[in-house]
């Protein structure tokens, strides 16, 4: 079995409360790096360990970190982000529920590093009963000694606060999340400039996904070049891993990045197989903003060769045949399921949660929802297929945030993999939503390459 | 269309609400009291069922900003309710991963239980419903919320559903 590095301890009885936590070697990061490291030390830890942002986008957090712009008498903001709205994911949720304090420890050695005196945690508002936990814990750690004025002795202050967002998946984009702690309508800025220089208040500010921040943890007690010896390549350490859909063991999984898929979705250890002894027909990897892929390209890349549990790997063939690690939103698909109608349900889910600012998405996001839902619903023509294609390219790199892209791609990519469900759809309307299309070829093996080119 | 209900009835916030609403503001630096708008409105809506423009009104006069700055902000957001609603509000999650393990069954459902569509109000003014976006446990779909404490239900069945609304109703005759 697997190391696990966040979830150890998540089944201990009351690791929810201080006491239990620190008895299992909790906090001892914080005095590790306020005793014996400098906030720069810190820094430089987190860039060896290689570790990505696990909120979606993977960009590496040392140097995110040592882009944090530090002019003199000017405050600076660590801000996490625990917006987690992106469906598919579901791991910051049940990090937060479980093992609270191992995010309050990630802050405030991450605050430390950055010359953070008061952080914000952005909680998304749904989540009262998990900001109820957050406070609690942090009460807790302050209680201790670990928050508040001179922690430790070391002479470092930092207070920790917990925001609640109000309902809108737009603030999980870093910009639109800091206008929203300002007490505004989550419209995301015009970057640049980028939050390490103009963040929360026009201080430098560095945003930052929960498991991120957790991970800052075993980064300092094991040291960056340990972490950095797990996983493959260029995907360091472990990842926790939301899996749902029709599995027969959904749930959070933390995985060693590099894991064969096919190990990951049948063995025992992870999600058990498909649920009901069905057959899997199509697996969104990270959260739907990635590329949807049929069973056959998910579980094998079109060299023939198995897909990892890595961010090279799960985008190897690019958008043609791959598709992306995203935030770990790991959703199967069995093959009683409509692939028209989930493309529809996503297309749906990111017209609601425009903000509206730019009119490629605003517009776009509904004509694709609409003419999605003429398809499900029989009332579709050969044409809508196009049309989709071309709405989706015209939204793709022309929006101010990537919520455009993020409601493309989805579109995009079932139409590519899927078409002979789209267009069954249109040729058979009355059949299009009393019955289910099939699974078809979507799980047979990938034709070798040279047939594949013919 | 977002539309607010007109009303007149006038709110008081107690001193209470009001000492809540002081100890938001104190996490914030001196200036930036408009961050606590958002928090503020839950506990607005926590204590009245809704934010009318009454109350609305007054949260502006509180933290010293103009009142169009607090509705658009309200309007925004998909948390705060511009009308009232039923004691109970049942917020099921319609998205993609789970609406492939029956969300849609669950929410049939619902309606079918309680008599009314999605975002209205039994006549009794216990229960609304609707359907709202990735509530961020889709591995354990299909999921509830009700507010205020956004208490969450979990692998809901037609069965679950039932007895939770029977547990409601309960409660609230008691
Ligand atoms: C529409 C949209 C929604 C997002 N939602 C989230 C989210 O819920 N949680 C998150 O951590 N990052 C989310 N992100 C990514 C953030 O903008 C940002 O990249 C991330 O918080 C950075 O943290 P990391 O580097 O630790 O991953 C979202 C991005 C977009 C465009
Ligand atoms: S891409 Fe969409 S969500 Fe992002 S800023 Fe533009 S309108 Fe808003
Ligand atoms: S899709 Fe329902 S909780 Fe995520």
């Amino acid at each position: 079995m697997a190391r696990k590095l966040l979830l150890e301890h998540i089944n201990v009885p009351g690791i929810n409360t201080f006491d239990v936590y620190r008895s299992k070697g909790g906090y001892a990061a914080v005095e590790k790096a306020l005793k014996t490291l400098s906030p720069d030390d810190v820094v430089e830890e987190v860039k060896k360990s290689g570790l990505r942002g696990r909120g979606g986008a993977g960009f590496p957090t040392g140097m995110k970190w040592s882009f944090l712009a530090k002019p003199e008498g000017v405050e600076r903001y660590l801000v996490c982000n625990a917006d987690e709205s992106e469906p598919g994911t579901f791991k910051d949720r049940y990090l937060m529920t479980y093992i609270p304090h191992l995010l309050i420890e990630g802050m405030i050695v991450a605050s430390y590093a950055l010359g953070a005196k008061t952080s914000y945690i952005y909680v998304r508002g749904e989540m009262m009963p998990q900001i109820r936990i957050l406070e609690k814990a942090i009460a807790e750690a302050k209680n201790k000694g670990f928050l508040g004025k001179n922690i430790l002795g070391t002479g470092y202050d930092l207070e920790l606060y917990v925001q609640p967002g109000g309902g809108a998946y737009i603030c999980g984009e870093e910009t639109a999340l800091l206008e929203s702690l300002e007490g505004k309508r989550g419209n995301p800025r015009i970057k640049p400039p980028f939050p390490a220089i103009a963040g929360l208040y026009g201080c430098p500010t560095v945003v930052n996904n929960v498991e991120s921040i957790a991970a800052v943890v075993p980064i300092i007690n094991e040291g960056g070049d340990e972490y950095a010896k797990l996983g493959i390549g260029r995907s360091t350490g472990t990842k926790l891993i939301s899996a749902g859909g029709n599995l027969r063991k959904p749930g959070v999984y933390e995985i060693d990045l590099g894991l064969p898929v096919e190990e990951f979705l049948y063995s025992d250890e992870y999600c058990g197989g498909i649920a009901n002894g069905k057959r899997l027909k199509a697996v969104v990897a990270g959260g739907s903003s990635v590329p949807i892929l049929p069973a056959n390209l998910f579980l094998k890349t079109i060299n023939n060769e198995p897909r990892l549990m890595s961010y090279e790997s799960l985008a190897d063939g690019g958008f043609v045949s791959g598709t992306m690690m995203g935030s770990g939103g790991f959703i199967a698909y069995d093959e009683d399921q409509c692939i028209v109608r989930n493309t529809w349900n996503f297309a749906r889910f990111y017209h609601h949660e425009s903000c509206g600012q730019c009119s490629p998405c605003r517009e776009g996001t509904g004509w694709m929802e609409k003419v999605l839902h003429r398809l499900e619903y029989g009332h579709g023509k050969m044409s809508d297929m196009d049309l989709l294609v071309d709405v989706a390219k015209k939204i793709e790199g022309n929006t101010i945030c990537p919520l455009g892209d993020a409601a493309a791609w989805p579109v995009a990519s079932a139409i590519r993999h899927f078409r002979d469900e789209f267009e069954w759809h249109v040729t058979h309307p009355n059949e299009a939503t009393t019955r289910n299309f099939g699974i078809a070829h979507y799980a047979d093996p990938l034709p070798k390459l040279e047939e594949a080119a013919s | 269309m977002l539309s607010v209900q007109d009303t007149n009835t006038p709110v008081t916030f107690s001193p209470e609400l009001i000492s809540k609403f002081a100890d938001v503001v104190s996490r914030y630096p001196v200036g930036k009291q408009k961050s606590a708008l958002l928090p503020i409105l839950h506990l607005v809506q926590a204590e009245f069922g809704w934010t009318s423009v009454p109350a609305m009104d007054k949260v502006a006069e509180y933290l010293s900003i103009q009142p169009i700055e607090v509705y658009e902000v309200a309007s925004f957001y998909t948390m705060y309710f511009l009308k009232p609603q039923g004691k109970y509000m049942l917020e099921v999650c319609r998205t993609g991963p789970c609406e492939i393990v029956g969300a849609s069954k669950i929410m049939d459902h619902i309606e079918n239980t309680l008599g009314v569509k999605e975002g209205d109000v039994t006549p009794d003014g216990l229960f609304s419903w609707r359907g709202v976006e990735c509530l961020a446990a889709c591995g354990f779909g299909p999921v509830l919320q009700i507010g205020p404490e956004y208490t969450f239900y979990e692998n809901l069945t037609t069965e679950s559903v039932d007895k939770l609304i029977g547990d409601l109703k309960g409660k609230a005759n008691n």
